[in-house]
């Protein structure tokens, strides 16, 4: 029998010895330059870890590579982070200058720490998943080509500007409550293969998966009906049920949402609000998605205060000016009609022309 | 094999940013599976639609979860991704590794797999991206050798994930990745052997920074904070900021989002009112050098994070506003044991667990797992009228 259930190696015994023994001790960090983090013990010992910019999606070079540079500058000792970039842990600081040396020649990026926008979350497109609208890896390089100056920290921003990239509104990554958000969506109702549907879907799960009860048994058929005017194109059905095909290449695409946030620092976790409701999936390089990031980060920088958030500068100008400020139209798809819709009206005569 | 031409994939090795394509190709060089990745996903490029089949399932021995049937839904033009599974494998605490022991992965997934590997998943695991059924088995039993074991999938306890916590960060009010490392190994059963009716995800913030964004993400987010005043070292506020240039009215004292703090220019010192702080880590994250978290350490629970499918996204809310975390964390496993018995009784296929707590009422869960109602739990009491009374309540009451 194979051993099973002893969980994942001890990160103990794979933390460098400067860690292990100022575990608990750290007393403060500084940003020496873009990309290397200074921390400091208690015991005045010193940790320098070199931030890298890395695709997610890797290959065993890549992860051989990064190995070998990790054992010349550092004992091997590498980490990642939650934005998916790498971090070398550099215990000897001269070690520090020439690491930066050698990832600068193998055109390694290196960036990604406080007013900056890091690497993005997304999640994994036509690559690997089934219910994927679009290709987050593609849009993911496409913006970051364009705004790679951002991470570098070559061109300043009033704060942090955290992007994320879903393929659909399953969103398996932290999309929803982002800075800015590109999702890709349905436009059209699924269209249903009965005789599959009666064959392999269960229908009372078929018919729950659906969040407006646009879904209806269909006892003729032994399949299920769509309400076309309930439907909402989020494409819960499609998972529980395989006969129900939403995918249509010609009308789906991508939205923008923006203002959202994690932190606690100053205001409230937030959610990420619709500021483009549509925009063509344009592969291979999405220029209507990438144009459209690069157009929200342009007027947020200008605009906000510094150490204003997205959605904090949105909350002190309010969402009229913003959609006046990015020249954005607002449309029906703006206005909520989810159980949610009644907390977002304006029950207030505050308002900016 | 053909060698199929990419024109449009070839596109996005352009740019300065490191290329996914440019991964693909390398790792196509010796893996024909690489390679059909590389072809089908040129034709989701050219038709705007993705080429993998719905489900699939696909296992590996004393496990009910941790490896995801992937199948092409074109398997004669791409034979060699027809089976094409994904492994996730649980990552190491903090995302630590050494140059070995991503060596020793490395040389078991050439062996068995596409040579593609995502680090990391959303959830937090290491995924290993595209194998075939085959060769599932022998592929986990070579990871066990090398001490990685499978992380979770399904109707289960998702891996768990945290910040870098203690080991790295001077914030981190809880040993976030202790933390995990401590429920990872107890919940092995509720990982790995799918029981539940949809996921259930838990994640470890150190601080209110939340880096691994726990209360949006997860389902039951443990959140450091502490109890008592935040450490102000005003020699170093003076001399390290304020001297400097810092302008630490408009940095700090007006974003404090409780009004707690003001600047008394005259002596140099930074005057707090210690019970109206919200720890909100803004004047931490803007002066570390002179500022501190405070030494009552503990966290904040907050419960219910999701996106919006089915009934709608929930940022997590305050569901405990402070526990102490000590090793072996009895306290808060007491308390997950009572909300998972109470969701597996209650909920329905595929609801998470703030979809039932919305369904049932949140008061009805509190008295599930003995909790009493708090005002931290709630933005403002009720304003509707609608107010239920449970005749013991009435009785009570007089």
């Amino acid at each position: 029998m194979a051993k099973t259930d002893f969980g994942p190696p001890d990160f103990r015994e794979l933390i460098p010895p400067v860690i292990k023994e100022n575990y608990g001790k750290w007393k403060y960090h500084e940003v020496p330059q873009q990309g290397v983090l200074r921390h400091v013990s208690e015991s005045g010992a010193v940790l320098h870890s070199v931030r890298m910019a890395s695709p997610r999606l890797v290959s065993g070079d890549f992860i051989r590579e990064i190995s070998d540079i990790a054992e010349k500058y550092c004992d091997g000792y590498l980490r990642f982070t939650t934005r998916n970039n790498v971090e070398f842990l550099v215990s000897d600081a001269n070690n520090v200058d020439p690491l930066l040396d050698e990832l600068d020649d193998k055109g390694y990026l290196v960036g990604g720490i406080g007013n900056v926008i890091s690497n993005i979350v997304h999640t994994q497109g036509w690559i690997h998943c089934k219910s994927a609208v679009t290709d987050a890896s593609g849009i993911t390089k496409s913006i970051m080509d364009d705004v790679k100056d951002y991470f570098t920290g070559k061109i300043a921003l009033p704060a942090r500007c955290r992007i994320a990239v879903a393929c659909c509104i399953n969103m398996c990554g932290a999309c929803h409550c982002s800075d800015i958000a590109v999702v890709g969506i349905h436009r059209t109702p699924p269209r249903i293969d009965d005789e599959l549907a009666s064959k392999i879907c269960e229908i009372p799960n078929t018919v729950a998966s659906c969040p407006t009860g646009a879904i209806k048994p269909n006892p003729r058929t032994k399949s299920v009906t769509v309400n076309q005017e309930k439907c909402m194109m989020c494409a819960n059905c499609t998972v529980v049920c395989p006969a129900m095909k939403i995918m249509n290449p010609a009308k789906d695409g991508v939205s923008i949402w923006v203002g959202g946030k994690v932190s606690n620092a100053r205001t409230a976790p937030m959610f990420s609000k619709l500021a483009i409701p549509f925009l063509p999936n344009n592969a291979p390089r999405w220029p209507e998605v990438t144009d459209a990031v690069k157009h929200l980060i342009e007027v947020w920088a200008v605009n906000a205060k510094k150490g204003e958030r997205m959605g904090e500068w949105i909350g002190r100008i309010g969402w009229e000016r913003f959609f006046t400020l990015t020249d954005l139209p607002f449309t029906n798809q703006h206005i909520d009609d989810f159980t949610t819709a009644k907390t977002t009206f304006r029950s207030t005569t505050q308002f900016k022309f | 094999m053909e060698d199929k031409k990419t024109p449009l994939l070839d596109e996005l090795e352009k740019g300065d940013w490191p290329s996914f394509v440019t991964e693909i190709k390398k790792a196509a060089a010796t893996k024909k599976n690489a390679k059909d990745l590389l072809n089908q996903l040129e034709k989701s490029y050219g038709e705007n639609l993705g080429h993998w089949k719905h489900g699939g399932i696909v296992g590996v021995k004393g496990y009910g979860g941790g490896v995801v049937g992937r199948y092409s839904d074109s398997p004669e033009e791409f034979p060699d991704v027809a089976e094409f599974h994904t492994v996730r494998v649980n990552q190491v605490a903090g995302f630590f590794y050494t140059a070995d022991k991503l060596r020793q992965l490395a040389d078991v997934w050439d062996k068995y797999g596409s040579g593609l590997y995502n680090m990391h998943g959303s959830t937090g695991d290491i995924i290993l991206l595209g194998t075939t059924t085959e060769n599932l088995q022998p592929c986990v039993d070579e990871l066990a050798d090398i001490g990685f074991d499978l992380g979770g999938s399904g109707g289960a306890m998702r891996t768990l994930s945290s910040c870098v916590g203690k080991a790295r960060c001077e914030k981190a009010c809880i040993d976030a990745t202790d933390i995990i490392r401590d429920l990872t190994l107890h919940y092995q059963n509720e990982i790995h052997r799918p029981a539940f009716g949809y996921k259930f995800k838990i994640k470890v913030a150190g601080c209110a920074n939340d880096c691994c964004a726990s209360t949006a993400r997860s389902d039951l987010a443990i959140v450091g904070t502490w109890r008592d005043t935040l450490r102000i070292d005003n020699k170093a506020i003076r001399e390290e900021y304020v001297e400097k240039g810092f302008n630490i009215v408009d940095r700090v004292i007006v974003k404090c989002p409780s009004k707690c703090l003001s600047w008394d220019a005259e002596k140099g010192v930074l005057n707090i009112i210690p019970e109206d702080c919200v720890r909100c880590m803004h004047c931490i994250n803007e002066m570390p050098k002179a500022l501190r978290v405070g030494t009552e350490e503990g966290a904040t629970l907050m419960v219910g994070g999701k996106v919006a499918i089915v009934k709608g996204a929930m940022i997590g809310w305050v569901l405990v506003p402070f526990m102490k975390m000590e090793a072996p964390y009895t306290e808060f496993k007491d308390l997950l044991d009572k909300i998972i018995d109470w969701w597996a009784e209650h909920g329905k296929n595929r609801e998470r667990i703030s979809e039932l707590i919305e369904r049932m009422g949140l008061v009805t869960f509190l008295k599930a797992v003995d909790l009493k109602p708090l005002p931290q739990m709630v933005r403002e009491p009720r304003s509707n009228p609608y107010i239920y009374w449970s005749p013991e309540e009435v009785e009570n009451n007089g």
